[in-house]
């Protein structure tokens, strides 16, 4: 008899399904669990105040990104330098005691490998297609990339999937992001998802698992496709996902832990079938024509208030929403900016190259390429580059992408979540605007009062050399610029 | 968990759409390791404008919030429902939610009620000066006014928050089912199990 055809989600879905109620709820097998300071002290004391173990410390993974300085972590000697935030060096002081304490492994501040726990997943081949991967945070999503359903929760289903290794869940609805066409020439995934969010605005996606597809994503890197998905919770959607194909496999082969020999050749072969079956049903479908997605830039303060480099900030009346038209006044109130204005005559102070949305390798090479030769412009006052994670940060040195950041004013950092939301110093001042790679512009979210732009790792070198919204294609490749 | 069952009281008319959890909670107070004490930073940008609805006097210890559209997205904090429990919110009314922060209330027994924008709108200007009910038994909201709104709830979350249930307990319960799926499982996909670290090839 000839099943049902399924889609990838719901493929995976089946494939973990331990339990399923009348009622529709199911429990859900979780397959990797990553684990940072920040969502899971409160969760490590519920189990032991409830007497209870990690069922499967094998499938989880700890390390700490959010909290930690960007700022050199040892001194001369090797001996580790202090975190001075009290609260700070508290709560990761715990999480170094609780990984071991309940038999996890546990990646340390100052090891090679450490990094934010999105960038670390895929790079140590802890992240797997076809795997259930959940951590305390939104932009779990971004292991969707590798073609995995992954993505984030609260604290007690943090303590439920150590406690369990599964989750209670209703299964979402499945949504079809198709991009048609290709890619003009310059354009990245970071255009590519804030054009995508643009169009189905941030609650686009709620209650959807949403697959990419197309063939631009079939030609995309493992990068440009943990970006894509990484800000599928920007467009409401709890997880995004991109079928696995030889592009995911060779990026895994031969990765820390990533299976291997006959393991290696047994998962092959079932992450190929990791596809969405022809005639599958979507609940929901949006098309998107690739050859309309230009360099794009936030102009507000929520990730859907996007615009074409070339464009102008929008007038509140131009929205239909009367509640959006509202937010829009606000928005541009806070951001300090007017309606009509071009966006390339926005002035910026700050630049920020980072996040799990853009800290990879090659988010590095794209913005290196456009300083290489050319440095800030005086108004920049604040530009930083921090890696992903160690590995990062080393390849990009053995490449000499650091002096080329250095030689061009940036601080080359240490890795971690930094000036994405701020909870270590890294801040943009109040009043101030930064061109950032990270993934939101809420209220506050850099810091009280800063101002954020979303760009792409190109657009954010572009800010920086002439010190406003630029656009990256009007700027000749690798040559010097007298400013 | 606490049971719910009424919630009863004066509701803080918010009214704003997509009211993200960096506003709910901003990040600097996540570098806690207990769930007590965030009420004070709850809403801590909105509570430095004067005339905002949590200065009211009327409103102070009020059970329910009322918002609009897309009430706690982005991020997966939890943070936000201790938040809001710190600051005595018991349930928050608004035409749609963020599927994590919906979560994350539930399992803090906040109860998140869904109404079209009109109802929304309607009991914005009643909790202005007059009390809001919430039966959870019978799925409604109910003014002084007559006014009676019905309201969706997935039957599971609905039972456990009127019984007070313990997730993690009853997902214990199926310990058996658990077990089962690990041998299943690790026949089948045996890739997933025990992932070793070794030196990258």
């Amino acid at each position: 008899m000839a099943s049902k055809p399924r889609t990838l989600y719901e493929k995976i879905w089946d494939a973990h399904v331990v339990e399923r109620r009348d009622d529709g709820t199911c429990i859900l097998y979780i397959d990797r669990h990553l684990v940072h300071e920040v969502t899971s002290p409160q969760a490590f004391e519920a189990l032991r105040l409830a007497g209870r173990k990690v069922r499967r410390p094998d499938l989880t993974l700890a390390v700490p990104d959010h909290n930690l300085p960007t700022t050199p972590r040892i001194d001369r000697q090797g001996n580790r330098l202090p975190i001075e935030d009290p609260q700070s060096a508290a709560q990761l002081a715990a999480l170094e005691a609780n990984a071991p304490a309940f038999g996890i492994d546990y990646i340390d501040a100052v090891a090679p490998e450490q990094g934010i726990v999105h960038v670390v997943g895929p790079e140590q081949g802890f992240s797997l297609p076809g795997a259930t991967i959940v951590c305390g945070d939104s932009h779990t999503a971004a292991h969707g990339g590798i073609g995995a359903l992954a993505f984030g929760i609260g604290t007690s289903e943090v303590e439920h999937v150590l406690a369990t290794q599964t989750l209670q869940l209703r299964q979402s609805k499945s949504m079809e992001v198709r991009v048609e066409g290709e890619l003009g020439p310059g354009i990245t995934p970071k255009d590519l998802i804030l054009h995508i969010i643009g169009v189905i605005g941030t609650a686009g996606g709620t209650g959807h698992v949403i697959e990419y597809r197309g063939p631009v994503f079939e030609r995309m890197s493992v990068e440009g496709r943990l970006t894509v998905c990484n800000m599928s919770i920007e467009g409401g959607a709890r997880a995004g996902l991109i079928a696995p194909d030889d592009t995911v496999f060779a990026y895994l082969k031969g990765r820390p832990y990533a299976p291997r020999g006959e393991a290696w050749d047994k998962a092959v072969a079932w992450w190929k079938g990791l596809r969405t079956d022809e005639d599958a049903h979507f609940d929901k479908s949006v098309v998107i024509d690739a050859a309309e997605v230009e360099p794009t830039v936030s102009w507000g303060t929520s990730p859907e208030d996007v615009v074409a480099v070339g464009g102008v900030v929008p007038a509140p009346h131009s929205f239909t929403d009367p509640s959006k038209q509202a937010a829009a006044r606000k928005s541009l109130d806070y951001m300090g900016l007017e309606a009509g204005q071009r966006i390339e005559d926005i002035a910026i102070e700050n630049v920020f190259i980072g996040s799990c949305t853009n800290s990879r390798i090659e988010d590095l090479r794209a913005a290196a390429e456009v300083l290489k030769g050319r440095t800030k412009a005086p108004n920049v006052r604040w530009a930083i580059a921090v890696p992903g994670s160690g590995l990062v940060k080393r390849q990009a040195e053995e490449e000499g992408l650091d002096r080329i950041f250095t030689d061009a004013g940036f601080e080359w950092r240490e890795p971690g979540c930094s000036a994405c939301l701020a909870m270590n110093p890294d801040k943009v001042p109040p009043g101030e605007r930064c061109a950032s790679t990270s993934n939101r512009n809420f209220v506050g979210r850099q810091g009280p009062g800063s101002r954020t732009h979303l760009v792409s790792p190109a657009m954010a070198a572009a800010a920086a050399v002439t010190g406003r919204l630029a656009d990256v294609r009007t700027l000749a490749p690798c040559q010097a610029e007298a400013s | 968990m606490d049971t719910v069952s009424t919630i009863e009281g004066r509701a803080i008319p918010l009214g704003l759409k997509n009211v993200d959890t960096d506003v709910i909670i901003p990040a600097h107070w996540l570098k806690t390791v207990s769930r007590e004490g965030l009420g004070k930073g709850a809403f801590e940008t909105i509570r430095e404008t004067p005339g905002n609805p949590f200065d009211v006097e009327d409103f102070a210890g009020a059970p329910i919030l009322i918002a609009g559209d897309n009430f706690g997205c982005g991020s997966s904090r939890e943070h936000a429902a201790w938040a809001l429990l710190d600051l005595g919110i018991r349930a928050v009314v608004a035409p749609s939610f963020s599927d994590i922060f919906a979560g994350n209330a539930f399992k803090n027994g906040i109860l998140t009620v869904e109404l079209p924008q009109d109802q929304v709108d309607r009991l914005l200007e009643i909790a202005q000066d007059h009390p809001v009910t919430i039966d959870l038994e019978n799925q409604t909201v109910t003014t002084p006014f007559q006014d009676r709104f019905a309201f969706e709830i997935d039957p599971f979350r609905k039972h456990c928050l009127l019984e007070g249930l313990d997730e993690i307990g009853l997902t214990l319960e199926s310990g058996k089912a658990i077990e089962k799926h690990e041998e299943q499982r690790a026949l089948a996909l045996p890739w997933l199990d025990a992932p070793q670290r070794r030196d990258a090839a």
